[in-house]
């Protein structure tokens, strides 16, 4: 669990090209939407493609992103649950 | 005093129609050019889309000219151009400007990536502007979903410094598996018809077309006047319109502004109505702002799908008709309204009296345009 | 029309890693990429923006233009009527090809909206609207070439009709690492008067 954590952050950072930030820079259960990483609307759509591409997760509501990218830590929880690949 | 410009000449090649005419009797009739599309070439899934027939748009074509060698976006815009370059009889001479406008042109070019060139959309302008014979170098409006009716606000704007006296638009854009994954991954995609401004709505139909008008300084045969227009940014989000509607409230605050009329004014409003949930709302906002909340306004995505760079312009070209016809369109795919503030969505297809008619349309980048029309006696 | 004189207030040229403003070099680097270079440049100037990197090169290359030009200043103004009216002749072009690559091999499908999204050249209009607060007019258009009498005659339309106060004009071309920004704030008073053969002459400097 903490490999894909780490894993996941690096892949963030590279997906969405957040700059000046580093895997040490994100914490666990930091927000990423809003106040946290403040990623926004197109960055979510991102993210869905990333689960459907790394991990073969398809979502089938493009809201269920709201809750399963809430933080690392939910958002490796629902990973390690569902991913096929 | 400013120069009057009007727009004297109009045609359409459309999924439901490859002239005005044909275009208006459909739309009467409540037909709709989206339908369920199995093609995997263009997505992976089934769909739905307004797409023009193959075979019908080359037998239109071969009666129009025996060159080989177009796209069927050219051939589309061609089509479109020809009847009126030849009914009105102009010089395409210098005091005549070629405006093209589209999102994407030739992008399927990139399919082969052995020649991109005509993915160029000035490529692509020039090759529709040399079948005719155009003097001038073509000028071309990329703009996003407003550019075809930019394109309008732009030929008004060039003919009243009077740099020319007459401006063909061509306006197209075809359903390509490009945009078609694009809108997909944007989860923008409706699952059945577009239905604008209800309250079941989940996004876009996708659609092709080309219009084309001509924008004149000449009020002999006049259908419709342009009196003012505003093309604003939102300053806000480049995928995403103002929640508050900013950039479309100051556009058309500017082409109300410039034809010196008040909102209260406006008998009809053709809008963008794209059926995606956020730029509905967003106009429903802009709108009852502007306290044109009880005026009738339509979107034609419901019979055309979303035309992208053609919208603006095809919409404008059934609006002129509706202007001089005193009719106004059933707004199809409507049943429940479904954004937050009250707009007089019509349901049903009834006469009126039309004298101002506003266009608007709103796009990716946060841009907006709105033009005002007046009906010519 | 009756033109009333309009001026360059200032102008700017990005080419080959170097930015010029108003003629002279302000910054200038050897980079291999047009992605190290566009860094470099941000830095150098202290740009504090970080959907600067979530930006195509299109839309890099242009906001750094306008960075340049528009001023804090200008920013702090409660309405700020500043047009934006862009060319190319390459329009997202660059981007395109990027996007396509994601979608031609079946077995690989995998359309990402944060490319797709910047596969209009209009877009960079957005993002410097949004950087300057510009709720103004915006538009792009395409020629195969540098149009500097239709960008004069443009710009002057805005201004005469009091669409704008000021217009930030110019081209914005990128394509496959070749790259060309000349960008010019037009106004209503200043000392270099606002004519194509100016435009042409500032453009080709």
């Amino acid at each position: 669990m903490e490999a894909l954590k780490q894993e996941l952050k690096s892949k963030i950072i590279e997906v969405l090209n957040l700059e000046d930030i580093t895997v040490a820079d994100i914490n666990d259960e930091d927000a990423l939407f809003g106040d946290g990483l403040g990623l926004d609307s197109i960055d979510a759509l991102e993210l869905i493609v990333m689960l459907d591409k790394d991990y073969g997760i398809k979502l089938v509501d493009p809201k269920e992103g709201k809750t399963i990218f809430k933080s690392i830590e939910v958002m490796a929880d629902y990973i390690a649950k569902n991913r096929v690949k | 005093m400013i120069k009057e410009v009007f727009i004297t000449e109009t045609n359409c090649i459309t999924p439901i129609g490859f002239d005005v005419a044909v275009n208006i009797k459909n739309i009467g009739k409540a037909v709709s050019g989206i339908q369920l599309q199995n093609n995997p070439k263009l997505l992976n899934t089934p769909f739905y889309a307004a797409v023009i027939n193959d075979a019908e748009l080359d037998l239109a074509f071969a009666k129009v000219t025996s060159a080989e060698g177009y796209s069927r976006l050219e051939k589309m815009m061609i089509l479109a151009l020809e009847p009126i370059i030849k009914k009105s009889n102009i010089d395409l001479n210098e005091r005549t400007a070629f405006i093209l406008s589209t999102t994407k042109g030739n992008v399927t070019a990139l399919e082969n990536q052995e020649n991109i060139d005509p993915a160029y959309l000035n490529v692509l302008a020039k090759k529709v502007a040399d079948f005719f014979g155009f003097k001038n170098e073509p000028i071309v409006v990329s703009n996003a979903c407003v550019s075809g009716i930019l394109a309008v606000s732009v030929a008004k704007r060039l003919i009243q410094a009077n740099l020319y006296d007459n401006v063909f638009v061509v306006a197209g854009d075809e359903v390509s598996k490009f945009v078609l994954s694009g809108f997909n991954s944007f989860q923008a995609m409706s699952n059945l018809p577009c239905k604008p401004y209800s309250v079941n709505r989940t996004g876009v139909s996708l659609g092709e077309a080309t219009a084309a008008v001509l924008v004149s300084s000449n009020k002999e045969n006049a259908k419709i006047k342009i009196i003012g227009d505003g093309s604003i940014n939102d300053a806000n989000h480049i995928s995403g319109p103002s929640r508050t509607g900013e950039g479309l409230y100051r556009s058309i605050q500017s082409a109300l502004a410039e034809a010196k009329i008040d909102s209260n004014q406006i008998d009809y409003i053709s809008a963008h109505g794209t059926a995606t949930p956020y730029n509905d709302e967003m106009e429903a906002i802009a709108l009852n702002r502007l306290g044109l909340e009880n005026v009738p306004v339509n979107s034609f995505k419901g019979y055309y799908g979303h035309t992208l760079g053609a919208s603006g312009l095809l919409e404008t070209v059934i609006g002129i008709e509706s202007v001089n016809q005193n009719t106004l369109f059933t707004s199809l795919g409507f049943d429940t309204i479904g954004v937050s503030q009250s707009i007089k969505v019509i349901e049903k297809k009834e006469n009126a009296d039309i004298r101002y008619f506003l266009k608007t349309a709103s796009g990716f980048g946060g841009c907006n345009t709105a033009v005002l029309f007046e009906k010519v006696n | 029309m009756t033109v009333n004189k309009n001026y360059i207030h200032s102008f700017c040229t990005i080419q080959k890693n170097t930015v010029f403003l108003n003629g002279e070099v302000v910054f200038t680097t050897e980079e291999n990429s047009f992605a190290d270079f566009s860094k470099k440049v941000y830095k150098h100037f202290e740009i504090n923006y970080p959907k600067f990197f979530k930006m195509d090169n299109l839309s890099k290359l242009a906001f750094l233009g306008a960075e340049l030009l528009l001023t804090a200043a200008d920013e702090n103004s409660a309405e700020n009527n500043t047009a934006l009216v862009f060319a190319n002749k390459s329009s997202s072009l660059d981007t395109d090809v990027k996007y396509q690559s994601s979608i031609s091999d079946s077995e690989d499908y995998y359309p990402s909206p944060a490319v797709f999204v910047y596969t209009l050249p209009n877009i960079c209009l957005g993002e410097i609207s949004i950087k300057h607060q510009l709720k103004s007019e915006n538009s792009f258009f395409i020629f195969a070439d540098y149009e500097p009498e239709f960008m004069e005659n443009y710009c002057n339309i805005l201004l005469e009709n009091q669409k704008a106060d000021r217009v930030l004009c110019g081209w914005v071309e990128y394509y496959n690492e070749e790259y060309k920004a000349f960008l010019c704030l037009v106004d209503k008073k200043g000392e270099t008067e606002h004519n194509h053969e100016q435009l042409k002459k500032l453009y080709n400097k």
